[in-house]
């Protein structure tokens, strides 16, 4: 930010007004109902009740051990994903892999999928008894158990970091391919050689963003429902968010459970503001200024007798983690009924026409998922520039509370949000929409207010004040620059905002579970709820169109967004 | 053995980037202690030469030398990887590790080699002392300066002792007076540890400085190899003369030995055209600003032009003549009294060159 620019006092009154409507926005739809969870949990009829919250926490065993599981499966997680993503970044980016920019686009692939149906796959290969894989090694080479049990705090960790390195793999990526070739290049002339270099050189010099991924995926995944949700709860393992859900759901809302609810959701949050703090922390100090001038093209370790068997280790990984349960997905939804084995007589498309065309349910999720995806996106990418454009370009008293208001979407988890917003727009403050669509849409603007505002206000910063400024000088009024300069430049960051919100809500199931009623329920919560009700085979086929929506919509994205590019 | 004048040898070295041939069947030789610089504009193959040096290209033909040394040689297949060539280098963009301490930078290079830590401990604080950083050496040099983070690259470039110091434009990222300082501070170190310095740049007053000889490059060809003096006066074909210095290059109508400029004077008969030229139907006429004298109109070596532009630079005055469509730059010292703009003035050229229009 530059301050050296006073603001003329003709725009005082419209910029008052805009930080005014930005404040709003923010305060009623991220702040309000935040609020409402942290007073909740420590009120308690007529008063506080501080000591109670914590005993709550401590004493009740399930609310404490879903604490324990929930810093288990992310701590797992974190490490996993950590050391997965780190490696392969390393291999796509420093060493002469076969096939690099192929095998790099092909670990970004876990990110468009959703991690529940990823978890749902893996179910149906590694469920104890009926999984197929345990059941093919139990049936032909006479195991007594199973080889791998999915329910364990191993199997949804091992999940959940099939899905989620792709945070920190994509961040390690960006950082080795700007760093400064030449970084590199002067230890080699100080004659280390690659390894030392590596150890020495490259990797404290990365530390940041391998960290700051890492925490990125530790904030993803302490907040989670899904896969715990799917592999977790047939064992008893729970974690915060499916804990929550479990309450709430099973009491039909009673005031006890959101009780709870709000103190695991208070817990939440503030583990969420923490470990932001510490990526804040580790970004500001260690962030080097590691990028290069001149660009040759950077050092590459010669894997010579490994380069085939890793791009073969490479392609095994792809395989495992992406198509096997993608294959296993569209199988079982061409079934006529879970269990049979996939002979061509078993398989039909006769699920996928049901769902599309029959059943109501899922015609309904999926209106109900790709209306409020696309109203969501468009109201949260207008707000999310406002708001941004008041952060980053406006100089206005009060700003600052803006500023503290705007961090908050970051750190507020999708459950968290889900139980505000119940809090919030159940009746209590004179509007009822508990049970409508519109309680869904509202949490959607909630939970994508953060993206919306980062790819804002990323474009924005883009935008050089100097641009503005030169068209006043013009004579152009505020409205008029903004309209004829700002808005055609961050317009790429308006449409980047719009798909970052689009699809990942077209298969939102965390907020969406605690929101629905029989007619809302979005692809996401239909997948789940009929999984749970034993219609594998249905769930699967919705599932596997999930993915063809999700999959052509990014390819869309890519295209236009390669367009826009050039 | 060697000699001294021929210590590093870069033999018929070429370098092709699938079709584009980036450096072309260049050979020269440098003496120990010798500032050999190689100039030229981007893209005409100075770094990509160095780098093969250095060992971070390969050569596609030729071979180098150090001392008895034969560093790559695609023909013999033999490369020695830069972490083995035991040179110093510096890098334009400093290049030096904000994650390690400025000691640390430059103890780097001896911790490689498993010195003797007392050994190490001395050799760099020797260095740090010679680059003036004993001060700062415990801070990371991510809060020094441009030229401070240039002097870390330098003494850790200082503290293996090499023979050989390589030179990629390093100063072309630090502001205009810190570089004519440094370029000093390279010379001191130079003349204190009589290192031989390859260095690459694009800035003429830079190699002119620092150099016992230069090498000029276009488009992968050298173009001339000399002391600068000689580079300066005697340029050896057009490209040379309009890059070092300022030039004024006028095109010379040429009929069987009566030649002038387009659409002006005549040029006087003193200023032989070389022979090798006499058949050349247009000619290029080059001067420099500095080397042209206002005379009196009935001088017989005259050639007369309009002022067009008179501005004043301080300790010179910049003229600008139009002779028939063409514009000549004439600089003299504010001292002596020059036309105004719009009068017709007569000048000579105390050192005009011909070369062919299109060389």
């Amino acid at each position: 930010m530059n301050g050296t620019v006073k603001n003329g006092g003709s725009s005082f009154g419209v910029a008052q007004i805009i930080l005014f409507i930005s404040i709003a926005i923010l305060v009623i739809v991220v702040a309000f109902p935040v609020l409402l969870i942290f007073f909740n949990a420590v009120w308690v009829e007529d008063h506080f009740e501080f000591a109670n919250a914590l005993k709550v926490l401590w004493e009740e065993e399930e609310i404490f051990q879903a604490l324990i599981n929930s810093l288990i499966i992310a701590g797992g997680t974190t490490v996993g994903s950590t050391i997965v993503g780190t490696f392969f970044a390393w291999l796509v980016t420093r060493t002469d892999l076969p096939y690099k920019s192929f095998m790099k686009s092909m670990f970004l692939v876990p990110f468009m999928l959703p991690s529940f149906i990823g978890a749902l796959a893996w179910k149906m290969l590694l469920s104890p008894n009926a999984g197929f894989i345990n059941r093919f090694f139990i049936e032909n080479f006479g195991f007594d158990g199973p080889i791998f049990n999915i329910y364990t705090y191993y199997g949804i960790s091992a999940v959940e970091v099939m899905y989620l390195f792709p945070f920190v793999f994509i961040q390690v990526c960006g950082a080795l391919e700007r760093m400064d070739p030449t970084l590199e290049e002067s230890a080699r002339i100080s004659g280390a050689g690659l390894f030392t270099i590596t150890r020495k050189i490259t990797i404290p010099l990365v530390l940041p963003s391998i960290l700051s991924g890492a925490l990125l995926i530790m904030l993803y995944s302490m907040a989670h429902f899904g896969t715990v949700a799917v592999l977790g709860i047939e064992n008893g393992i729970y974690n915060i968010p499916t804990l929550i859900y479990e309450r709430i759901h099973q009491s039909g809302g009673s005031f006890a459970s959101i009780r709870t609810g709000t103190i695991l959701a208070t817990v939440l949050v503030i583990s969420a503001a923490l470990i932001i703090w510490a990526q804040r922390k580790i970004l500001g100090s260690g962030h080097y200024q590691i990028i290069g001038g001149k660009s040759f093209r950077p050092m590459e370790l010669k894997l010579r007798g490994l380069r085939w068997p890793l791009l073969i280790f490479c392609f095994l990984y792809i395989g495992f983690t992406i198509i096997l349960p993608t294959v296993v997905i569209f199988l079982v939804g061409g079934l006529s009924t879970y269990g049979l084995p996939f002979t061509p007589e078993n398989l039909s498309l006769d699920n996928y026409k049901f769902i599309l065309f029959e059943y109501q349910v899922t015609k309904d999720a999926i209106f109900n998922s790709v209306w409020l995806g696309f109203v969501a996106a468009i109201i949260t990418m207008f707000a999310g520039v406002m708001i941004s454009y008041v952060i980053v370009k406006m100089k206005v008293r009060g700003k600052g509370i803006l500023e503290f208001l705007g961090m908050l979407p970051f750190s507020v988890p999708g459950s968290v949000i889900a139980l505000g917003v119940i809090l919030a727009w159940s009746g209590q403050f004179g509007i009822n929409l508990y049970n409508t669509v519109w309680i869904i849409l509202v949490a959607y603007i909630a939970r994508y207010m953060a993206f919306s505002l980062k790819a804002n206000s990323a474009a924005l910063e883009q935008v050089h004040d100097s641009l503005v400024e030169a068209a006043r000088s013009c004579g152009a009024t505020m409205w008029q620059s903004l309209r004829d300069i700002v808005i055609p430049l961050v317009r790429p960051g308006m449409f980047a905002a719009f798909f970052l919100i689009f699809l990942p809500a077209l298969r939102e199931l965390t907020v969406s579970i605690m929101l629905y009623a029989p007619t809302t329920r979005t692809i996401g919560v239909a997948i789940y709820t009929l999984n749970e009700d034993g219609e594998t085979v249905i769930s699967a086929a919705l599932a596997g169109i999930a993915l063809i929506l999700i999959v052509v919509g990014q390819t869309i994205i890519n295209k236009m967004t390669k367009k826009a590019g050039e | 053995m060697a000699s001294n004048s021929e210590y590093v040898r870069l033999v018929n070295v070429t370098k092709r980037f699938g079709d584009v041939t980036a450096v072309d069947n260049l050979s020269y030789n440098i003496g120990k202690g010798e500032c050999f610089s190689m100039l030229g504009p981007s893209g005409c193959g100075k770094t990509t030469t160095l780098r093969m040096v250095a060992g971070f290209e390969d050569l596609s033909e030729g071979e180098v030398w150090v001392g008895d040394n034969l560093l790559s040689s695609p023909k013999k297949n033999h490369y020695l990887p830069p972490e083995k060539r035991n040179f110093g280098m510096v890098f334009q963009a400093f290049a030096v590790w904000p994650h390690l301490s400025v000691y640390e930078n430059v103890a780097f290079p001896l911790r490689i080699r498993n010195i003797d830590p007392a050994e190490i401990d001395r050799r760099t604080t020797d260095a740090l002392r010679a680059t003036n950083l004993l001060k700062v050496k415990d801070g990371s040099p991510d809060f020094l300066s441009g030229g401070g983070k240039q002097r870390v690259a330098l003494a850790r470039a200082l503290a293996i002792n090499p023979d050989v110091m390589l030179l990629d434009e390093p100063l072309s990222s630090l502001d205009p007076h810190l570089r004519e300082e440094m370029r000093f501070e390279i010379k001191d170190l130079q003349q204190k540890y009589g290192f031989s310095i390859i260095y690459v740049t694009h800035d003429q007053s830079e190699a002119m400085a620092l150099s016992d000889r230069i090498l000029v490059m276009k488009l992968g060809v050298v173009q001339q190899i000399d002391t600068p003096l000689n580079i300066y006066n005697h340029p050896a074909n057009k490209f040379v003369f309009s890059f070092i210095g300022l030039s004024n290059f006028l095109q010379v109508g040429n009929d069987n030995g009566h030649a002038a400029i387009a659409g002006g004077s005549t040029i006087p008969k003193h200023w032989a055209i070389p022979d090798e030229l006499k058949g050349e139907g247009v000619l290029s006429l080059a001067s420099r600003p500095s080397e042209i004298d206002f005379v009196s109109a009935d001088e017989p070596e005259a050639i007369k032009g309009v002022v067009t532009r008179k501005a004043y630079l301080g300790e010179i005055i910049d003229y600008q003549l139009k002779m028939g469509d063409q514009l000549m730059r004439i600089q003299k010292g504010r001292r002596d009294p020059g036309p105004e703009v719009g009068e017709t003035a007569a000048v000579k050229l105390l050192r005009p060159f011909w070369y062919r229009e299109n060389d």
